[in-house]
């Protein structure tokens, strides 16, 4: 059976899964794809991994003659795929390009907490908008409002502040959009993550994907900020 | 990296061992550790050009998906493939014989039920019928466990908790949904003339092998294979998520039956592990709840994958006739238990 993997090969191919796998959980790289609950399972799986390979090694080394005869499955070849995808890419959380060609996913939340009374607000994009679309922006008016989020431009240039939302895993991801009127600035990159600071609009409009409801935001400064740790807001999804 | 250290050795010491026993077949095969060796030393030098060649926004998001899909399932494939892999050397397969009904009728719905109790994915459920039909277990029974074992155990049901946070009635519907396909089936299987379709499998390849081996033995075999079909299933869920139209899928969503009957169809053709699938289905949010779970049924029951292993295990004839009729069965039960409980 030529092309087929045997145990040697195998055991090199767990071990360097259960290597990247840990690699993944113990770092914040796996935030990009999947929730931070899952980060005791990943590194259970990638021990284990591991020890399945320490195993496989172990016991061709002290018996060789198990190794041969048994056909093994082509189709692990595959599992190289994910290897070298996390190794040599580790592709970036999902950003504009899936949160254009996805509508917004804003549903309208149990019930609204109330804000701190005074001073400026801090809230994330899917807040906002909940607030401001199925609130009707009531304990918004005349307030400072900062939102962090990252910047997608629709087909017809149209800037937007977007969080992407997880209920699973990144395959499952769904953003939440703003729309941005006021002192946008003039050269904006799609991915760049900002802070904004402005207030709130009574303005709406439709995401061109789903017709699913649109609010506006008053900008007045921008800042350029890093990145957060964890790129998707889970708040809105409950 | 650590595969530089380890490859000489898996290249070198077994293929020595093996050249005595097996000399003719020895010089066609490729050494599939130096070949793996390669291929990563490979991609490493070309590391750049494979970075700017998959810099495009949308090879970026399927990647991503990819990705995250893998990740997402692999904890809990590894989870069952190490509770598979604990009975199946642990557990003797007569223990199976003795516990079950002696009537075939009354076996079926009891194996089928205790396929709750027994974790694993489809790929694992297929050995186990084979060595329970082996041992003396009415095939009927077996078909029956073959059946509801991937579907409704618990690493499967709490993966589809996870997978569904908001919809915990879908973890009770896939329970009674394919209890009810598998049990049908194992009936349907009963009738005279029926079992003789089916060939029971000569062999257990674990037999004769102290339990340490045969224990990871299972799992290096089960996480190679079973992970391998998974990658499949992954890719084939990002290119969806990422490449297909979203109108295409809302098109399909939008009708009630070919919704169901599309999903049906994927589930065929994705070939997704049972321990995997629920994120899959969760990742599909055009469709109705009705549809997805068509697609959690169907899965563990009928794949490609699935297909091959069975026609393999019990025979070309067996398989062609089984299939079909399952395939039929869990769509109408999904498309009934959906409407009364979703």
């Amino acid at each position: 059976m030529r092309g087929n993997l045997n145990h040697q090969a195998q055991a090199a191919l767990l071990f360097l899964l259960g290597a990247t796998v840990l690699h993944a959980g113990l770092t914040d790289l796996h935030l990009r794809y999947v929730k931070a609950g899952l980060r005791p399972l990943l590194l259970l799986s990638g021990a284990v991994l591991i020890a399945t390979a320490a195993a496989t090694v172990w016991y061709a080394w002290r018996r060789p003659r198990h190794a041969e005869g048994h056909r093994e499955p082509r189709v692990s070849w595959l599992l190289t795929l994910p290897l070298l995808a996390l190794i040599l890419v580790a592709p970036p959380a999902l950003g504009s390009y899936s949160a254009t060609h996805t509508g917004t996913a804003l549903r309208e939340p149990l019930g609204f907490p109330d804000l701190p009374a005074e001073g400026p607000l801090r809230l994330g994009v899917g807040e906002y908008a909940a607030r401001a679309v199925y609130d009707h922006g009531r304990h918004l008016r005349g307030r400072s409002i900062s939102v962090t989020g990252f910047v997608a431009l629709d087909g017809d240039g149209a800037p937007y502040l977007v969080r992407m939302g997880l209920n699973c895993c990144a395959a499952d991801a769904q953003p939440v959009k703003i729309a941005l009127t006021g002192e946008v600035p003039p050269v904006l990159r799609p991915d760049t993550w900002l802070e904004l600071t402005g207030a709130y609009s009574p303005r709406r409009t439709t995401d061109p994907v789903n017709d699913g409801p649109v609010p506006y935001f008053e900008v007045t400064a921008a800042e350029p900020v890093p990145a957060p740790a964890d790129p998707y807001d889970d708040a809105w999804a409950g | 990296m650590a595969l530089t250290r380890q490859s000489p050795r898996g290249a070198g010491a077994p293929g020595d061992a093996r050249q005595g026993k097996e000399p003719v077949e020895e010089p066609r095969h490729l050494d599939s550790a130096l070949l793996l060796t390669l291929l990563l030393l490979t991609a490493v030098m070309f590391q750049d050009p494979v970075r700017r060649a998959l810099a495009a926004p949308v090879m970026q998001s399927w990647m991503t998906v990819f990705v995250a899909v893998v990740l997402q399932a692999l904890p809990f494939l590894v989870l069952g493939v190490l509770l598979s892999a604990a009975i199946a050397v642990f557990v003797p397969p007569s223990f199976f014989a003795r516990a079950l009904p002696k009537r075939p009728a009354l076996a079926v719905p009891v194996a089928g039920a205790a396929g709750a109790v027994l974790p694993g994915c489809e790929c694992a459920s297929v050995p186990v019928a084979g060595a329970l039909v082996r041992r003396g277990v009415a095939p009927a029974a077996a078909l029956a466990f073959l059946l509801s074992a991937p579907a409704i155990n618990p690493v499967v049901l709490t993966a589809t908790a996870v997978a569904f946070p908001d919809a915990p009635e879908m973890v009770l519907a896939r329970f009674v949904a394919s209890l009810l396909v598998a049990c049908a089936m194992g009936w349907l299987w009963q009738r005279p003339g029926r079992a003789d379709r089916l060939r029971p499998p000569s062999r257990s390849s674990y037999e004769g092998q102290g339990r340490g081996p045969a224990f990871w033995g299972s799992v290096r075999h089960d996480v190679t294979h079973a992970g391998g079909f998974l990658v499949i299933g992954a890719m084939a869920a990002a290119t969806l998520k990422a490449v297909v139209p979203a109108e295409w899928l809302r098109a399909a969503a939008g009708h009630p039956v070919l919704s169901v009957l599309a999903l049906a169809a994927l589930a065929v053709l994705l070939s997704i592990c049972s321990e995997a699938d629920a994120f899959v289905a969760a990742s599909l949010t055009q469709f109705s709840l009705t549809a997805r779970l068509a697609f959690l049924v169907v899965g563990p029951m009928v794949d490609l994958k699935l297909f091959a292993m069975q026609a393999g295990t019990f025979g070309r004839p067996f398989a062609l006739r089984f299939a079909p009729a399952t395939l039929a069965l869990a769509v109408a039960v999904s498309a009934l238990t959906g409407a009364v409980l979703l």
